[in-house]
């Protein structure tokens, strides 16, 4: 079983994800520089958070054109979970690979704060431990976090099921309060707030048992036993 | 930008010939007050700065401390006033660049940036609210590209700043002992310049930081990129765990010139150097200009030939630029050359160690009378007041500033900003807590103790989470050293903080000098800034909710010391009155006894008293906990003074204790051991927050509202004004 996170230039986020996977929930994981191609022994894809290409263009517009990209494409194919988190969710949404845009926070500041999530898919790879409507306190921390949709693409995702989260409260004049999102078979999860940073009692100043069990999920999911 | 008749004079006899230009360039950068602290060095050396957990090595930029299990932390402070007055955004931005590259330079990652703003009056001075947000969004915009978390700091409003402003900058790196890039190089070994290309932007910083701030100079103000920083934190990390680096320096004030000749003159070797193989941004840049081009994000390294394919491959995979600029040489001398043309060749020691001067001094004018007091207009409704001084730019909560900093990322913050000082988690199980304090306000009364009180302020913020001060780290900033009366404040502030530092045995492991902070009214306040660095070995104190029914204590006694209070200068506008005093031995017995206390599991929270005093210090707990509190002011302990002197005093030393009832009995035996001054003064409970005297309500608060307030004013005031 081995998870793979996927290295851009100007990922930041990746060190801390790596040490959750490793430390925290005993997984096999290994970084991948976004030059080089994934394995096909890969089990699941993490894109971490960061500001990949300095956010130049757009966040995450140029990571999503990275050589690693095609493969990350075929395997979503293939329905391997597939997770990004904040800019690894912007660049899953520049791949096209989900749906809709992020854009400034309405405050137009970077905002850095914890709030807390609802859980609105929990048949996801990512959240099959977790109750529907339970809340989760994460922290956030982008400038681009003010996911967008139009109103019919809204509809649909609402049909197919594709909120993966929502804010318990508004925190940037996201479309519908919405924090996640998956594709239509819910194998590729997108999410702006961290769970990297909310899932060890250490560095969770509320509590960490829901955010853990996100990873938790993923572990049941590629079928490793705990 | 040329250096003075004197210094020429010297230089000329030093060399035995008339400089060339790129040579008078060099040595104008390197012999600036900035890079060469030819002003205060002499003095500097009274600092303690040696220790058990101190570890020097030659040619380091920051200071490292022994943390333990083959861990070590590295520290530095630096400031960017100058540019960030020009161009507070690219000016704040550079700041963080530069002492980041500090840390990197010891071959340890950085862990943590912290950073100290002081402006103008922004509720008056719409320019100071400019530069206020823009150097927050610089500060910002750098640090949380970089995945650098900024966990620390503190901002200040005060006349004196003007159409100026202060940003300092402190960083954090954390790494193993045995990584530590320990400099050296010999005869043959290749000078590498690697990262963002040479341009005309910040010609001439360090000159421009070592002058008074007549004209605006956008050129010598540097542009940011974090983006290639971040490239370079990595491809450095990297090229250390490979070994491939003999010796390191960034690149900051002076550019190549200070770079090349202090890495030449620490390591006793000389560098031959070409400025043609220097990757540049424009194609017609002289060598003058390459010298003395303060671009960013570049550094140098001394690496051998074997090594540099292995260097280079890591530079490919990061796509940035490494040029082989030059070698090393055996003859102490620094060889510029462009092709086979020789533009300069110095002795690097020449270069590298101006002649240090011994400025006079003399007490200033100004003191003579300053510590008497005039008579105050009496406060009629305390309660109405306390929501204003609550929502006063000083006193309001920073949220809004800190809450645009990525304080998670690195996921190491166990206890979060907006505490009296953030705590990380290091790799060996131990915690770091840091904080920087600075108060002009009271160094401008009394030099020396309003040093001393920075110093002690610090000291006390990292010890209400449990930590042990370990390391201090100085930022000296005052105004033109050419005027006696400001240096005799300088060396008053250096001798406060020396005394200070023996005493508590804290080893002063890194500072910066800023001198020729003048605004066009005049020099700024004396504003020395210090960082503490504390150390946790078992678990820091985690705050605990408070409930109703808990007590509250107070240690450490509330004097009659009200010069440059809060209270005194933004209610009243006035300047003046004696200000607080450290007496060592209650500062050492209070550390002490509230170490103890936080070691022995009795409290629930510890709150430093310090602006504002005990009337916003007791605020800010009830306004964090969202509770109500009753507190009898007659309780108090110290002199007996009046209601408002014991509302708004900042005397030092003292702490705010929460703890549950049932430890009190406990807690009296501890401190009456410890024969420290305390008393039980509150307990909380109820919606309101109350200052009681005689059974009345002096200030009586709602908390919901002080809150709202407490939070919101400065946000409002930034993006509403």
């Amino acid at each position: 079983m081995k998870i793979g996170v996927i290295v851009f230039p100007g990922s930041n986020c990746d060190r801390d994800m790596y040490h959750v996977l490793t430390d925290v929930f005993k997984l096999d994981a290994e970084y991948f520089w976004h030059e080089k191609g994934l394995p096909k022994n890969i089990d699941a894809v993490i894109l971490p958070g960061g500001f990949s290409y300095g956010d130049r263009l757009r966040s995450g517009a140029i990571a999503a054109h990275s050589p690693i990209i095609k493969d990350v494409k075929k395997m979503a194919e293939k329905g391997i979970p597939i997770l990004g988190v904040c800019n690894g969710f912007q660049i899953l949404v520049e791949a096209g690979l989900l749906p809709g845009a992020l854009l400034k926070n309405t405050s137009l500041n970077f905002m850095c704060k914890w709030t807390s999530l609802i859980v609105e898919n929990n048949k996801t790879p990512f959240t099959n431990k977790l109750k529907l409507h339970q809340k989760i306190p994460i922290p956030i921390a982008n400038g681009e976090g003010r996911y967008y949709v139009d109103d019919e693409t809204l509809k649909k995702l609402k049909k197919k099921n594709q909120i993966v989260f929502r804010y318990s409260e508004v925190v940037n004049g996201s479309s519908d309060r919405i924090a996640g999102v998956c594709n239509e078979d819910g194998n590729v999860v997108g999410m702006m707030p961290h769970p990297e940073r909310a899932a060890e009692s250490e560095i969770n100043p509320i509590d960490n048992k829901p955010s853990s069990l996100i990873f938790e999920s993923l572990l049941t999911t590629i079928g490793v036993k705990n | 930008m040329s250096l003075e008749p004197q210094e020429l004079d010297d230089l000329t006899s030093k060399i035995g010939r008339k400089p060339t230009s790129t040579e008078l360039q060099i040595v104008a950068a390197e012999w600036s007050e900035h890079c060469s602290y030819k002003s205060s060095k002499k003095h500097l050396k009274m600092l303690p700065m040696k220790g058990p957990l101190v570890i020097s090595e030659k040619g380091y930029d920051s200071g490292v401390l022994d943390v333990g299990d083959g861990y070590v932390i590295t520290a530095h402070i630096e400031s960017h006033n100058h540019p960030s007055a020009v161009e507070p955004y690219g000016g704040a931005a550079t700041g963080v660049g530069g002492v980041i590259r500090d840390i990197l330079s010891a071959g340890t990652r950085p862990i943590a940036i912290f950073d100290g703003l002081r402006f103008g009056d922004i509720e008056k001075d719409l320019q100071a609210r400019w530069l206020f947000k823009n150097a927050v969004t610089g500060i910002a915009d750098y640090g949380n590209c970089l995945g650098i978390p900024t966990i620390g700091g503190e901002v200040e409003f005060d006349e004196c700043y003007s159409n100026y402003a202060l940003v300092d900058v402190a960083a954090i790196g954390f790494g193993k002992k045995k990584n530590l890039i320990k400099n050296h190089a010999k005869k043959g070994d290749l000078v590498v310049l690697l990262g963002g290309s040479t341009g005309r932007d910040g010609i001439g910083g360090s000159q421009f930081a070592s002058d008074s701030l007549e004209s605006e100079n956008r050129s010598a103000v540097q542009i940011p990129d974090p983006f290639i920083e971040k490239l370079i934190i990595e491809a450095i990390l990297e090229a250390r765990n490979q070994n491939l680096i003999h010796a390191m320096k960034d690149l900051g004030g002076g550019g190549l010139s200070c770079a090349v000749s202090e890495t030449a003159d620490a390591l006793s070797i000389g560098i031959e150097m070409d400025v043609n193989k220097v990757h540049t941004r424009e194609s017609d840049m002289n060598p003058d200009e390459i010298m003395v081009s303060e671009s960013q994000e570049r550094m140098l390294i001394v690496t051998n030939n074997d090594k540099l394919k292995k260097l280079d491959k890591i530079c490919k995979k990061f796509r940035i630029t490494c040029s082989v600029i030059g070698h090393v040489t055996s003859n102490n001398m620094m060889h510029v050359k462009k092709g086979k043309k020789t533009c300069a060749n110095l002795p690097t020691d020449v270069v590298a160690n101006a002649t240090l001067l011994d400025r006079p001094s003399k007490k200033p004018a100004y003191l003579k009378n300053i510590e008497k007091e005039k008579k105050l207009k009496p406060i009629l409704d305390y309660s109405k007041m306390m929501m204003k001084f609550i929502s006063s730019p000083n006193i309001a909560s920073k949220i809004w500033v800190y809450g645009q900093y990525d304080h998670e990322v690195g996921i190491r913050t166990v206890v979060k900003p907006g505490m009296d000082s953030s705590v990380l988690r290091l790799d060996n199980g131990k915690f770091l807590a840091a904080k920087i304090d600075g108060n002009p306000k009271h160094c401008y009364i009394n030099p020396r103790e309003g040093a001393i009180g920075c110093f002690e302020e610090a000291c006390r913020n990292v010890v209400c989470t449990g930590a042990k001060p370990i390391g201090m780290l100085d930022h000296l900033q005052f105004g033109n050293p050419e005027n006696p009366e400001i240096f005799w404040t300088f060396l008053e502030s250096l001798k406060g903080l020396t005394d200070f530092a023996k005493y508590f045995e804290i080893p002063c492991v890194g500072g910066k000098v800023s001198l020729y902070n003048e605004t066009p009214s005049g020099p700024i306040k004396p504003t020395p800034i210090i960082g503490i660095l504390g150390l946790i070995d078992k678990t820091p104190l985690y705050s605990q909710k408070i409930t109703t029914g808990n007590c509250l204590v107070i240690i450490g006694d509330t004097k009659n010391e009200m010069g440059g209070s809060e209270y005194f200068e933004y209610i009243h506008k006035f300047v003046g009155g004696k200000c607080p005093v450290v007496n060592f031995q209650e500062s050492k017995t209070n550390m002490n006894i509230v170490l103890d206390l936080i070691r022995k599991d009795l409290l629930k929270t510890v709150h430093d008293c310090s602006k504002g005093g005990l009337a916003v210090a007791v605020s800010e707990i009830c306004m964090t906990h969202q509770i109500g509190c009753n507190v009898s002011l007659e309780k108090v302990p110290g002199p007996k003074l009046d209601v408002d002197r014991i509302l708004f005093s900042e005397s030092h030393s003292r702490y705010l204790l929460v703890l549950e009832k049932k430890n009190t009995k406990k807690l009296e035996e501890l401190l009456k051991k410890s024969k420290a001054s305390y008393k039980m003064i509150g307990e909380f409970g109820g919606e309101n927050i109350r200052f009681n005297k005689e059974n009345k309500h002096v200030i009586d608060l709602r908390v919901d509202k002080a809150q709202k307030t407490w939070f919101n004013s400065l946000r409002e005031l930034v993006v509403h004004g």
